[in-house]
């Protein structure tokens, strides 16, 4: 199954058993409380993974690691480099 | 007689594990100034660890004499460390690996880039991470563990992040690192792989791991930390993001 399918599966289940919750289409006589809670549900979801992925994308841009040692490292052996290959006959 | 038996098996399993080659493919076009740098590194770092390896050269055609400084550099450490596989013009990283994996002797291959943005120091510890886990692919990762990047702005970072985050919410791929080009892979998954792929570009690299996870192949990581000294010259802009987006989409909807 591909992934776009998994999330059409995945979402219709939920829609499905919102609506029949919040519509009570199967005359569950499910109680008023119960119904007023599930209604706003998606969302409230879409909402709160919203914030979760700005969280998230925020925390990790933020912790991003800067390698300084490694490009101070890099230009040091370049130039190594550079002396080693002319001394190896290298015509740059 | 059991003795000569086990004796038999210890050395064979020793000469098994030292007929490890590693091939490193680097596709360039236009790499006049670092390709003897990328090279001495590798030398020195393959050296130092004792493994044996071989480097292929694909040169698309490049106009900058690319080429001339390989010869030099197969002059400097050997045909059989530095290999000349070059093409006529720019003809794409997927065929590149196709015409490298040809010409590989060895049993592993390493892609990388040849601009000295990944480092060779980390070759060691890919393969180290390979033995360990039998992995049929080791990535390096910019995003986990020490993983890091230099040379980045805020803007670009946080493209960066939001890709990846938007890939591994529709992806869920198991790898967190799914744009990045520095890997290690076992011979036979590489011909697999490249096989089944036909996107271009970055979102050819994510294919590569979206499918590897699909044929059931083990993938392993290591961090690494990616020097960028061209981002200042070719800035990420709205074009690629555009295509990065199709080609994510493509992924979610194909895979």
């Amino acid at each position: 199954m591909t992934k776009l399918l998994e999330w059409l599966l995945g979402v219709s289940v939920v829609v499905t058993a919102w609506g029949l919750l919040t519509f009570d289409l199967l005359d569950l006589k499910v109680p008023q409380v119960y119904r007023e809670v599930v209604w706003p549900m998606p969302v409230y979801l879409l909402v709160v993974f919203g914030c979760y992925s700005i969280a998230t994308v925020g925390y990790r841009v933020a912790t991003f690691n800067d390698c300084e040692e490694a490009a101070q490292e890099l230009q040091a052996q370049i130039k190594e480099a550079k002396l080693d290959l002319k001394k190896k006959g290298l015509k740059f | 007689f059991i003795c000569p038996d086990v004796r038999a098996g210890k050395s064979s399993s020793k000469r098994q594990a030292n007929k490890d080659k590693y091939s490193v493919l680097l596709p360039t076009y236009n790499e006049r100034e670092n390709l003897p740098l990328i090279v001495w590194l590798l030398v020195k770092y393959f050296g130092e660890s004792g493994y044996d390896y071989e480097i292929i050269v694909i040169d698309d055609g490049s106009p900058d004499g690319t080429l001339q400084v390989a010869q030099q550099l197969q002059g400097i450490y050997g045909a059989h460390r530095v290999l000349l596989r070059p093409r006529e013009k720019k003809l794409g990283l997927g065929t590149a690996y196709i015409h490298g994996i040809k010409h590989a002797t060895g049993n592993f291959i390493i892609i990388m880039d040849a601009d000295l943005s990944h480092h060779p120091k980390f070759i060691p510890e890919f393969i180290q991470k390979q033995k360990e886990g039998g992995f049929d692919v080791v990535s390096g990762t910019r995003y986990s563990g020490n993983g890091g990047v230099y040379g980045w702005d805020l803007r670009r970072k946080l493209i960066s992040r939001g890709a990846n985050f938007l890939t591994q919410v529709l992806l869920r791929p198991g790898a967190s690192d799914l744009t990045g080009s520095f890997r290690l892979y076992k011979k036979e998954v590489l011909e697999q792989l490249v096989d089944r792929c036909v996107s271009k570009g970055y979102v050819f690299q994510m294919e590569m791991i979206v499918r590897a996870r699909q044929l059931g192949y083990s993938i392993g990581e290591v961090p690494i930390s990616f020097v960028d000294r061209v981002y200042g010259e070719s800035k990420l802009g709205g074009n690629e993001i555009v295509s990065f987006l199709k080609g994510l989409l493509t992924l979610f909807a194909t895979t």
